[in-house]
């Protein structure tokens, strides 16, 4: 990357995170860990488009630094504009969701462990609690106990987001300014002998868990 | 330099000064603590010495920018306590256009209209076009799931958030024989100090001498720290006359009513809050709470104070 291609990428990036905490007064509430420069995956409850700049715009410079979101190929390289900010301003790594389309040697999975050799924190999508099991389309979720198995030393954190989908439900296209607050559990880590199916109800269990209780009607 | 703005100053260095003094009693209460001790409500008191400090100075640089400036902060505030008071309500889908029209079509026309003096307009176009409007607008997107409840709360949303915040502002539009205009800042500060300093004593004196709560559940508020509040409210009311066009009794009255008002919303917020569950609106004000934490009383004292201004020296 250019060096002004550097610099474009970090100021729009610092303008999303402005525009978002203009917008939503996006808040981060650090429950179960402290935001240090510690390497970590954060997985988070996927509703919108929005929700992983949020994430990302709520964390302080240090840690965005670091920090590398987990997101589709085939969204983010669809025009030139997407290509700069998904791989340049978030720095993402990019997996490609559909098996078709993969060339031989993109392995979603080898990306992802390559990132955490390099020592960058993740964000990804595992995608809440619905049916999951083999669905090509969402890799991710099997994929938080791969890594977790893979690499035992990181920390798996849940990551809570409120409010996005009344901020920007799919389909519209004006963002409504709502209080957005991003919670962070407490991390937790695959157990020596835990099946994959336990661990992804415990990882979603710790996340739903970070949901606030809902007073509403 | 007006006369004006230099009352203004005259206000502000005496309202840094009431402040320098809070600041330095949190500083000899905290010296007095030992070593790697903390007292939390030191910390939550300096807290919000610090915030007040900069709504102080912020509140300043708007009166001396006037009624431009004035305009704009009311509307960034009411922008921060729409968002505060939307986050917490019932809402669908179907919703989003009529709630995006709220924050973005709205609360400028509201402000835009107090701007150009519209008074015809700023005093009803909430209440009455925008009440009929966004219901059509939800009811055209077709989700009849808790229609009215859903109505019901965008509209209150508004109604406190913008309607009755944008009374502020709209003081400086009132047309008072012998009063010039560029004084309706200093009517602005009126209002403000009043209702704040009765809130503070009424705090005060709630801890002192409270014994009757109010609603023993909802709300620390007591009977005895009320009327304290109140009546030194309307002391200072007398005492600030200068300010007004009331002359001192008037003032002292208009204080107290003002004071007496805003303290009644501060329950109605009470009451809203423990509803949804929450303590504060949110985190935004460090100490205070959210924006309407901070403004609830005087949202709620604007209106009543603006129109009893209007209809007897108007």
């Amino acid at each position: 990357m250019s060096l002004p291609r550097k610099f474009a990428a970090r100021f729009v990036g610092l303008a999303i995170a402005l525009f978002a905490r203009f917008i939503t007064a996006v808040r981060a509430d650090w429950q179960g860990i402290e935001p240090i420069n510690k390497q970590r995956v954060y997985f988070a409850n996927h509703v919108s488009n929005a929700d992983m700049p949020m994430i990302w715009s709520c964390m302080p410079p240090n840690i965005r630094r670091d920090v590398r979101p987990v997101a589709a190929a085939d969204y983010w390289l669809k025009n030139k504009l997407r290509a700069f900010v998904g791989p340049e301003v978030f720095n993402c790594v990019l997996v490609d969701r559909r098996p078709e389309a993969r060339d031989a040697n993109h392995d979603p999975m080898q990306n992802i462990l390559d990132a955490l050799d390099d020592g960058s924190s993740l964000i990804i999508s595992p995608k809440g609690n619905r049916n999951m099991t083999n669905d090509p389309l969402l890799p991710f979720k099997s994929g938080l106990y791969n890594m977790g198995k893979a690499r035992p030393d990181v920390d798996l954190v849940p990551t809570w987001i409120a409010n996005v989908t009344e901020i920007m439900p799919k389909g519209e296209v004006i963002p409504l300014p709502l209080i957005c607050t991003v919670t962070f559990g407490a991390p937790i880590h695959v157990a020596p002998d835990e099946s994959k199916d336990d661990f992804l109800k415990r990882a979603s269990a710790a996340l739903v868990g970070l949901a606030p209780k809902d007073v509403r009607l | 330099m007006t006369s004006t703005n230099t009352e203004v100053l005259g206000l502000f260095i005496g309202v840094c000064g009431l402040l320098t003094l809070l600041t330095v009693f949190g500083e000899v209460l905290r010296a007095r603590l030992d070593k790697g001790h903390e007292n939390p409500v030191i910390e939550t008191f300096m807290t919000r010495v610090r915030s007040w400090w900069a709504i102080v100075i912020l509140f300043t640089l708007a009166l001396i920018a006037g009624t431009g400036g004035i305009i704009v902060l009311f509307a960034f505030a009411s922008f921060a306590a729409l968002r505060e008071f939307l986050t917490l309500t019932n809402k669908r889908r179907a919703d989003h256009l009529a709630l995006a029209l709220g924050f973005f079509v709205v609360l400028p026309l509201q402000y835009l209209f107090v701007g150009l003096g519209w008074q015809a307009l700023y005093t009803v176009f909430i209440p009455v076009y925008v009440f009929l409007m966004l219901p059509i607008v939800s009811a055209l997107r077709g989700n009849s799931d808790r229609f009215l409840i859903r109505v019901a709360e965008t509209q209150w949303a508004l109604m406190i958030t913008v309607f009755c915040m944008s009374h502020v502002p709209a003081l400086l539009m009132i047309d008072v024989a012998g009063y010039p205009d560029d004084r309706g800042v200093l009517l602005i500060a009126f209002l403000i100090m009043v209702v704040q300093i009765g809130d503070l004593l009424d705090f005060f004196f709630g801890r002192r001498i409270g014994k009757t709560r109010i609603i023993p559940n909802l709300s620390a508020k007591t009977w005895e720290g009320m009327a304290c509040g109140v009546a030194c409210a309307a002391i200072i009311g007398g005492l600030l006359a200068w300010m007004t066009p009331f002359g001192i009794f008037g003032a002292a009255a208009m204080a107290g009513l003002a004071s007496t008002v805003g303290m009644f919303g501060n329950l109605v917020f009470a009451a809203i809050k423990a509803d949804r569950g929450v303590k504060d609106w949110s985190h935004l004000i460090p100490g205070q709470g959210g924006f309407v934490d901070q403004l609830d009383s005087v949202i709620f004292a604007a209106p009543i104070f603006y129109h009893i201004t209007q209809l007897i020296w108007g």
